[in-house]
């Protein structure tokens, strides 16, 4: 919740934390086959960074931030869907 | 937006949680919810605790919606086992105040005797 980036509609959207930006090359490359890491209950959750809205402010969220706290991350098809 | 047109009209004062955009689903993808023929992330639902470690994970795909207080029970459960640092468990059905069992040698082959299969419904 730390900075609060201008508002605008091209805003970086989020990533995992520690990894590369991608680079116009990377994106029209073919896509590589990689090893899909599975999520597994008592390992760590990964951790990122993401463009966020909160009590009307738009500001940005990293989960390590929060890290001392219990958190639910729920994720959800579309806006104006059910949870 | 759409906490300014419905969501505040279901919790007054809006949402009082932030809420992520994952545009191109990176951070879905990592947690294995990201479904990239729809192009939209599943009803995913993660719980992680203090440390940073995920305790326990529920994934449905967007026609079902999830059960909040189920998940409400879940954290109340791994709390507990955290404050007790693992010394208590909780059986299946167990909601707060009700009986915890106590992992040992002394519980093997007797978790019948404390826990009974009514007690999933009390």
């Amino acid at each position: 919740m730390a900075d609060s980036p201008a508002i605008g509609c091209a805003r970086p959207t989020g990533g995992l934390v520690g990894q590369p930006h991608e680079t116009e090359e990377q994106q029209t490359a073919p896509p590589v086959k990689e090893e899909k890491k599975m999520i597994q209950v008592g390992k760590p959750a990964p951790d990122f960074a993401a463009p966020a809205y909160h009590k009307g402010q738009f500001t940005s969220f990293k989960l390590s931030d929060h890290l001392g706290k219990w958190i639910v991350l729920c994720f959800y098809p579309g806006d104006f869907t059910f949870v | 937006m759409w906490d300014d047109h419905e969501l505040s009209k279901m919790v007054t004062g809006g949402i009082p949680f932030p809420m992520l955009s994952d545009g191109g689903g990176k951070v879905g993808e990592a947690y294995g919810v990201y479904d990239p023929d729809a192009g939209v992330e599943n009803r995913g639902r993660f719980i992680i605790d203090p440390d940073g470690i995920i305790q326990g994970y529920e994934v449905l795909s967007p026609p079902v919606g999830r059960y909040v207080a189920e998940t409400i029970r879940q954290i109340q459960a791994f709390q507990l086992v955290r404050a007790t640092k693992g010394a208590e468990a909780t059986p299946s059905g167990w909601k707060p105040g009700k009986l915890t069992l106590k992992p040992g040698p002394d519980l093997v082959g007797k978790v019948w005797e404390v826990w009974k299969v009514s007690m999933e419904s009390e």
